[in-house]
């Protein structure tokens, strides 16, 4: 039994960077100095608690109700513990950290509805005893001893859970496809190169709850007949490789991960594949080439990766956040997991919420919520109370959603119909002094330099948007610009060769859709953009 | 033998299963556009200018990598195929260093006839003017990044028919380009076995023979497609 009062400290990478290891050592120094032993007061560092944008978070749970604090310095840690106390008196007007106590009723929190994030901040993301006592590897054994192959699919299907990785395939379909494919060697393998800029929620999960990850990895691969596995995670990420091989280890040496796991004839291999940094390496026919040390480039598909994948066998490839959702759903059902959502996207989303915002950090709501809500509502609005402009989804792949669309369920279809996508779930808030030419500028930057190069229209006509794109931040475009920006944008969406060529014009494109004045104010005649007819 | 049939530009044809969708606008006479694609070597589909439309595909489909399937109806030349076909062979001039007059492939050039084919006359992008080297350290061929259109047809070469594997493409976007062994000088890669078959494919004057001047080389792309029949089945053209 966990002590009575425990203290758990954020200790993934948003709060280490906002000094979390420091203030975990001076807590367990204040603990020593009030002549308390772990036995009766525990410090364990956990994963994400949420509001990254106020780390280094704390949370205490003790007797009374749990209580967060934000912000912490080392220096406060002698009045954390003495709050942290049953005996600590009701917080008052005395209260040495009232300006660091964040609102657990706050909607930011009491609006999320955790289910990918589960563990998230709660278990210790390098101890598989705390994972085991949370509840993990529960499921794996459950399906290994009690269910069929087709049992396990079954419930996947029903929970209606679609790809996580942005364009939301229905994740029981693609299981079947792999599962039914002719007898032979299969794979497994997780997408952890999550490459949109200001997204965060694979690494999050990656590094608060690794061992969520290998279960939903585990069944998958049980569900589909295979035998290996890869995770392919970003360079970029050091702490979540990590705790990922640390979380491997751990669970290949307790039988969790080899041969004969839980004493039936299922056996499974798992390997961490590190990215080079090539954003390109997280569209799936790349990733699999990277993964067989070839050059990360992207094949025509079909062949899709479950008919033909790694070294020509079925492959299962899903994205962390897909595969996390799988122990919740067996274990609640996928009639439960469905019950949650709109018609079409069912169960929860996680966004990372960032940009222009007053509460930065990770938000896990069901989907069909609205833009508004998650934005206005959980993310605070503009600090300085101005109303907020646009909000762009999907990285470099999606849009900005104005303003006066914020009513908008956060669902697959919704946001392609705005012009944007649902991505991975990266969520940047836009004040009103963003410059929407400026934005799509940035982004078609972004494009050019992660373009792997293989097909023309991407290689080529990105250089050449970025370029006119340059032209209109610097106010020096004319109207034959403004239709060659969009005579070209539809070029590259139509004839680009993989989905990042095909959605790199989506932030030209969405900014030109809402926000086309700004285009015309940009010209060095702003009359002669709206008329394109003979000057008289 | 199994055959599909499908409606290319409103005729009929039937193809063997398994056959392109090139294959089968062939059978019409369609006269698709190609650049990468090359008889005898594995698509790549990186050109784009084969792109045609499928009628019930929301998507263009690439006809050198697409399966002809029973039933499609196919057109080949619909307006907006043909602007983006003009569009794609102007980006193609816009990023390297196009210059026919003084080009060893003048007048034998596959991407100077594309731009007849698709109507170029002058491009409406703005031309890059990269920096790009020439390589002239192997004793019988040259290689001028100028000219390159980054087809891949002499990486695919070497590696699917001469077995060398002397090529591959290095960097990424815009810096492409294309590496002779671990990015090296051509004339220092030992695996090279100067074959000469990456020249002959190559579309462009990118590759030619050191004897070639201005106008001089006369290039035989169907040496892949003899070879791999040649091996496939044990037969010579000649025989």
């Amino acid at each position: 039994m966990p002590s009575p009062v425990q203290v758990r400290c954020c200790d993934a990478s948003g709060c280490r960077s906002a000094g979390s290891q420091a203030l975990r050592n001076a807590l367990e120094g204040a603990r020593d100095a009030a002549g308390l032993d772990p036995s009766q007061l525990t410090i364990k560092p956990v994963g994400c608690l949420r509001l990254c944008g106020s780390g280094p978070l704390v949370a205490c749970d003790g007797p009374g109700p749990t209580q967060l604090f934000g912000g912490m310095a080392p220096e406060q840690a002698g009045a954390l513990i003495a709050a942290a106390l049953p005996s600590s008196p009701a917080p008052g007007s005395g209260d040495p950290l009232a300006a660091h106590r964040l609102d657990l009723e706050a909607p930011f929190f009491a609006l999320q509805r955790p289910v990918v994030l589960e563990g998230c901040g709660q278990v210790d993301p390098e101890s598989i005893d705390d994972a085991i006592a949370f509840g993990t590897y529960a499921q794996l054994q459950r399906v290994l001893q009690e269910l069929s192959p087709e049992q396990v699919r079954d419930e996947v299907r029903r929970s209606g859970l679609r790809g996580r990785g942005g364009a939301g395939y229905p994740t029981g379909l693609k299981w079947d496809t792999v599962a039914l494919q002719p007898p032979g060697p299969r794979y497994v393998v997780c997408n952890a190169d999550e490459g949109d800029p200001g997204a965060f929620m694979d690494r999050s999960v990656l590094e608060s709850d690794p061992h969520r990850l290998i279960e939903g990895m585990a069944i998958a691969a049980y569900a589909v007949g295979a035998e290996r596995g890869f995770v392919y995670v970003r360079a970029e990420y050091p702490l979540a490789i990590e705790r990922l091989r640390l979380a491997l280890q751990q669970a290949r040496s307790r039988h969790l991960l080899g041969n004969h796991i839980h004493g039936t004839s299922f056996n499974l291999r798992l390997e961490v594949r590190v990215g080079a940094g090539a954003y390109v390496c997280g569209e799936e026919t790349a990733l699999l080439l990277s993964i067989q040390g070839q050059r990360g480039m992207p094949q025509p598909r079909p062949p899709f990766p479950a008919q033909s994948g790694l070294w020509g066998a079925p492959t299962l490839i899903n994205n962390v956040e897909t595969f996390t959702a799988v122990p919740a759903i067996l274990r609640q059902g996928g009639d439960w997991y469905a019950a949650m959502g709109t018609a079409h996207s069912k169960g929860t989303k996680v966004f990372a919420l960032s940009g222009a915002v007053v509460n930065t950090g990770l938000v896990e709501v069901p989907m069909g919520t609205s833009l508004r809500t998650v934005v206005e509502l959980i993310g605070g609005g503009v600090p300085d109370g101005s109303p907020i402009k646009a909000v762009q989804t999907g990285g470099p792949s999606g849009g900005c959603i104005p303003a006066e669309r914020l009513d908008t369920p956060v669902d697959y279809e919704s946001l392609v119909e705005l012009g944007s996508m649902m991505g991975s779930g990266g969520m940047v808030v836009m004040g009103q002094s963003t410059s929407m030419p400026e934005v799509a500028r940035h982004f078609m930057g972004f494009s050019v330099n992660e373009s792997c190069g293989k097909c023309v229209p991407c290689r080529a006509g990105t250089v050449q948007l970025a370029q006119l794109l340059d032209r209109f931040v610097e106010r020096r475009a004319t109207s034959a610009d403004m239709e060659r920006l969009d005579a070209l944008c539809q070029m590259v969406k139509v004839t680009s060769l993989c989905g990042l060529g095909q959605s790199a014009p989506n932030p030209v494109l969405s900014t030109l859709r809402w926000f086309r004045h700004e285009y015309e104010a940009a010209c060095r005649e702003p009359s002669g953009c709206v008329a394109t007819g003979r000057v008289r | 033998m199994a055959v599909v049939t499908l409606n290319v530009n409103g005729q009929d044809v039937a193809v063997p299963a398994g056959a392109s969708l090139l294959e089968a606008t062939r059978a019409a006479a369609a006269d698709v556009p190609t650049l990468c694609h090359l008889d005898g070597l594995n698509p790549v589909s990186s050109c784009r200018l084969c792109l045609v439309e499928v009628e019930g595909s929301t998507k263009l489909l690439p006809a050198c990598s697409t399966a002809a399937a029973e039933g499609m109806v196919v057109h080949t030349h619909t307006p907006r195929l043909k602007e983006y076909r003009r569009m794609t062979v102007e980006l193609f001039f816009a990023e390297g260093n196009h210059v026919c007059a003084v080009c060893v492939a003048n007048t034998h050039c596959e991407l100077q006839d594309m731009a007849v084919t698709v109507g170029m006359d002058h491009s409406r992008f703005p031309y890059q003017y990269p920096q790009r080297p020439v390589d002239a350290s192997h004793p019988q061929f040259t290689l001028d990044h100028n000219r390159c259109i980054l087809c891949t047809r002499c990486v695919r070469v070497c590696d699917e028919i001469e077995g060398a594997h002397v090529w591959d493409i290095g960097s990424r976007g815009g810096q492409c380009h294309i590496v002779a062994g671990l990015d090296e000088p051509w004339g220092q890669v030992q695996a090279c076995t100067s074959c000469g078959k990456c020249v002959e494919v190559c579309p462009t004057g990118a590759l030619f023979r050191n004897t070639d001047t201005t106008a001089e080389k006369q290039p035989d792309a169907s040496l892949p497609a003899l070879l791999r029949s040649a091996r496939d089945q044990h037969r010579w053209h000649n025989q």
